[in-house]
């Protein structure tokens, strides 16, 4: 049987655990590599970019390791590439966390902050946006076998704008319109943390091992 | 509002063992946590917490090694508390498969260890628990101290600034648990629940006292919690998630079906 490989790119940033621990679950005949190393996740068949904390920290060890050129290597090589939390959000242009810190800028639009003064129906909404919300699909092959408008689990205080609607895959709302998946050819990224929302999060996983990178 | 009010079924683990005491006598056998977590992540569980009760230091690796299974099978977000005093004791839990850790009495005792914490591994794994009992008398304004020791220390420091002073140190979420009410069956205190949910911008999950399918819904719709905690009503087949989930969807709550 041959074994591909799924390279899960450690950069020093948080928990790589639970979504290590996810995609093996999920991987029949992949395997799972933890790593910062260019040339395992260059020979990797698909690559995913997590991510949890700030990103002005994230930024400055994806630039220590040269982890952005790998990713755009990865990019450009038509290799199924997913990020995930603050791995989509080092995607888009610029984020406004930390004071404004420029992004790797695969996608075009912001990273923005929920605010503390956000409401919903005259309630307040608690930041950061933690549990389960609804996505709304926008067709791509990574959606197979989840239903519309399924929950996803979310941990985070800021969200991204695109800026090309074309792009946005997944919509979510909370107390503003976001984007909750984002993709473009082989890149597929997402705000939820897949590997914590149960059998939505796992098909999806499974999904990305399974998808050959062609939107 | 799409996002839902999550139900979050506890785990106090002896041992080894899940248990549930009746205000901390007469401690009952619920079963092993690994199978416990997985029954209750196939009833829609939307996190669960683990609690290690266990008062030795030699219950650690055990409890590792727990957390460790439970991450392998169940993928929903791990919280996991008691004994974390260290950022080893963190990021030791975090290795192991936790999500979340849960800061109670290390936080009482230095203030600061918050802060380091959600510095080194960002606010949004960082809970403090707060035990909250009420102490003002009946005829004064109410008012909520914290406790520590399974509620036989009191602090003298105010429950409500406490978990405000909590956030700012950054904590990410807020575990309440309101001591009278802990195990005897009688709901959530409902007065310090919502105190602390107008007080602080984090989530609050509500915990103590849960008896029936009307104190959680009570929690969320009176107490303004975001998530709502319980042990004892699962534990014993009294009730499945499910169910909790369905009583509380049928009261116009969001919920995760």
């Amino acid at each position: 049987m041959t074994s591909k490989v799924c390279a899960l790119i450690d950069y020093g940033m948080g928990n790589l655990h639970s979504a290590g621990k996810a995609l093996e679950h999920v991987s029949e005949n992949t395997k799972v590599v933890i790593t910062a190393d260019p040339k395992v996740i260059l020979a990797a068949d698909h690559v995913v970019l997590p991510g949890v904390g700030a990103i002005r920290d994230c930024m400055a060890e994806i630039k220590r390791l040269g982890i952005d050129e790998v990713v755009a290597e990865v990019a450009g090589k038509q290799k199924p590439l997913l990020g995930i939390c603050v791995g989509m959000q080092a995607m888009m242009e610029h984020s406004e966390e930390n004071g404004g810190v420029p992004c790797m800028n695969m996608f075009g639009g912001e990273v923005k902050f929920f605010g503390d003064d956000l409401f919903e129906n005259g309630e307040k909404l608690k930041v950061p946006h933690m549990g389960w919300n609804k996505v709304e699909q926008v067709a791509h092959p990574m959606w197979h076998n989840i239903a519309d408008n399924s929950r996803f689990y979310f941990v985070h205080s800021y969200y991204i704008q695109a800026k090309n609607p074309a792009q946005v895959k997944g919509r979510g709302h909370y107390g503003v319109d976001f984007a909750a998946a984002i993709g473009q050819g082989n890149i597929f990224a997402v705000q939820f943390h897949p590997e914590k929302s149960a059998a939505a999060g796992l098909q999806l996983l499974q999904n990305f091992l399974n998808w050959d990178g062609q939107a | 509002m799409a996002l839902a009010k999550r139900i979050i079924p506890c785990l106090d683990v002896d041992k080894g063992r899940v248990v549930k005491g009746v205000q901390f006598l007469d401690i009952r056998d619920a079963g092993d946590p690994v199978e416990v977590a997985k029954r209750y992540d196939v009833q829609g569980a939307d996190e669960i917490t683990f609690l290690d009760i266990t008062a030795s230091h030699e219950g650690r690796d055990t409890t590792i090694h727990m957390v460790e299974a439970i991450a392998e099978q169940v993928f929903i977000p791990l919280t996991v508390g008691g004994g974390i005093r260290s950022v080893d004791d963190i990021r030791n839990m975090l290795n192991a498969g936790a999500d979340k850790v849960s800061i109670n009495s290390a936080a009482v005792k230095d203030p600061e260890f918050v802060k380091r914490a959600a510095d080194k591994f960002g606010s949004q794994c960082i809970v403090v628990a707060i035990d909250a009992k009420k102490v003002s008398l009946s005829g004064e304004p109410e008012r909520w101290e914290i406790f520590t020791h399974g509620g036989r220390n009191r602090t003298g420091i105010d429950a409500v600034d406490w978990a405000r002073k909590m956030t700012q140190y950054g904590a990410g979420e807020i575990l309440l648990t309101s001591m009278d009410n802990d195990g005897v069956k009688r709901g959530f205190d409902l007065g310090v629940t919502r105190a602390i949910s107008d007080a602080v911008h984090v989530p609050v999950i509500a915990s103590g006292g849960v008896g029936n399918l009307q104190h959680l819904a009570d929690g969320v719709l009176q107490g303004k919690a975001d998530a709502v905690l319980a042990a004892s009503i699962f534990h014993f087949g009294e009730y499945t998630v499910q169910q909790a989930k369905e009583y509380m969807a049928a009261q116009g709550i969001e919920m995760r079906l």
